[in-house]
This record gives structure tokens, C-alpha cells and sequence, in this order.
């Protein structure tokens, strides 16, 4: 088997992000579909700090150094500011609605 | 086939079985639980990269927030003495082939680029490195993103209590 490198890292997010974009596709619960955009989200982060692992120098000879962290860090902090709007809508929806099966949310006034 | 390939491949299999697992189990609390599972192995690859504070403030922010966020999410919008709590799925043979393809393509295109990149490094601490940029570099940054989570912050809280 080979050594494990960049590409190894890169498939890894690749299958997490498929599996991201088919549960927010399939799945009717809007809570299911948050969970599909957190999975796309930890795979975008795992490409950061792959790239920023295993170097790809830039025009003037730099690695790129800490900065695919420091854009990991701030993904994981819009995260969960997405998160906890997005919860929040779904609760008034529950309470509004009594569903979160987005396939039975066609109203946009009752 | 040294420590670190088999360490990857732990954390490889764990975090893409358990990913399968949630989208794929019809009750949406086992899929909860098995999305803790994700996190933790997505954690260990960030720790392989050498990426330790990121790993912690992964297992810190998506462990102990998010995921306790969805499941409060879960148990808020479901009835739990019902069989309720299952939920269903629509559309899954055009998914499965659309899926399947962009995954395809996407695999294809990645495996056949000739990526310039250079031999990992021996990994470091990170930690006072990435404080040093944050606060310089990053400094609009940082202060941008302290006020999106105070607005998120509002923002959730004004939208949850508004009364009907």
C-alpha cells in the first residue's frame, strides 16, 4: 500500500462531502439536513489543513504555512454561529408548523 | 506500512463508516450519535496533519456545542412518545446516481492532478504560532468574528422566544 500523503487526506473529504450532499438530499428532516452541511463543512476543513500540511509553495517560495488552520478555525466558528441560527428557525417552524419535514413546508403564509 | 498509514486508516474508516451510518440510519438520534463518531475521527485526522489546536477546539466546539445543539434540535421537534422520531427519505434513487457521479468525478479529478505539494514536516506545536497571527495578521478577522457571534448569539435567541 502506498505511503499515506495529501491524496489519502483528500479522498477521505471527498466521500465525507458526498455523504454530506446526499443527506441533505434525501433526507426530509430539517435537522438531518443541518447534519449533511456539517459533515461538507468538517470535509472542506480537512482540505485546509491538508494543503496546509503538505505545503504547495506558493509563488514566492513560502509554504502556506499556519494560515489553512487559522481558516479552519474560523469555518468551525461560523459553524456554529450557522448552527444555532439555523436550530432556532426550525424550533419557530416546529412551533408554527408542527413539522420539520421540509418536503411538507410549501406555506409561506397560512 | 509504518504506525502513522495504520493510525490513518483507524481514523479514515471511522470517520467515512460512521458519516455512511448517519445518513443512512432512519432514527435521526442514532444518527446523532454516530455524527459524535464522525467528529471524533475527523479530530484524529486533523491530529495526523498536525493540527493540534484545531483538533481540540474541533472536539471542544463540535462535540460539546454543536452536536448537544442538534440534539437538543432533535428532542425539541419530535414527539418522543411517538414513534415519531424516525424520518423518512425521498428521492433516493436519483440521489444514490447524482451522488455517485459527482463522487466519481470528483475522486477522478483529484487522483489524476499532479498536486505540488512537499513532504510533510515534522509536526510542531501550533498553538502560539496561530495566536501570533490571529491577533496580527488576522486581527479585522478575529474582531469580525467575535461580532458575527454576538449577533448570532441575539439573533437565535430574539428568533426561538418570538411568540406566535
Amino acid at each position: 500500500m502506498m505511503e499515506v500523503g495529501l491524496n489519502h487526506f483528500l479522498v477521505v473529504s471527498t466521500l465525507l462531502f458526498s455523504m454530506g450532499i446526499y443527506a441533505i438530499v434525501t433526507r426530509k428532516n430539517a435537522i438531518m439536513v443541518l447534519m449533511g452541511v456539517e459533515l461538507i463543512l468538517n470535509s472542506a476543513n480537512i482540505n485546509f489543513i491538508a494543503f496546509s500540511q503538505f505545503g504547495n509553495r506558493g509563488i514566492d517560495g513560502n509554504l502556506f504555512g499556519l494560515h489553512g488552520h487559522l481558516i479552519a478555525l474560523f469555518v468551525i466558528v461560523l459553524a456554529a454561529a450557522e448552527a444555532a441560527i439555523a436550530l432556532a428557525i426550525v424550533l419557530n417552524i416546529y412551533k408554527t408548523l408542527s413539522t420539520v419535514n421540509i418536503d411538507e413546508i410549501d406555506n409561506l403564509k397560512d | 506500512m509504518n504506525v502513522y498509514d495504520i493510525v490513518f486508516y483507524l481514523f479514515a474508516a471511522l470517520t467515512v463508516i460512521s458519516a455512511f451510518f448517519v445518513v443512512t440510519n432512519r432514527n435521526i438520534v442514532y444518527s446523532a450519535f454516530f455524527l459524535l463518531f464522525t467528529f471524533f475521527g475527523v479530530a484524529g485526522i486533523y491530529v495526523l496533519l498536525g493540527a493540534d489546536f484545531v483538533a481540540i477546539v474541533q472536539l471542544i466546539v463540535y462535540v460539546g456545542g454543536i452536536l448537544i445543539l442538534l440534539l437538543f434540535g432533535v428532542m425539541l421537534t419530535n414527539k418522543i412518545t411517538n414513534v415519531e422520531i424516525k424520518t423518512g427519505t425521498i428521492n433516493i434513487y436519483p440521489a444514490v446516481i447524482g451522488v455517485g457521479l459527482l463522487t466519481g468525478s470528483l475522486l477522478a479529478a483529484l487522483i489524476n492532478t499532479s498536486w505540488r505539494s512537499v513532504p510533510a514536516s515534522a509536526p510542531q506545536a501550533t498553538t502560539a504560532a496561530l495566536g501570533t497571527i490571529l491577533l496580527q495578521e488576522y486581527a479585522l478577522v478575529f474582531e469580525l468574528l467575535g461580532i458575527i457571534l454576538l449577533i448570532a448569539l441575539i439573533g437565535a435567541a430574539s428568533i426561538a422566544r418570538r411568540e406566535a
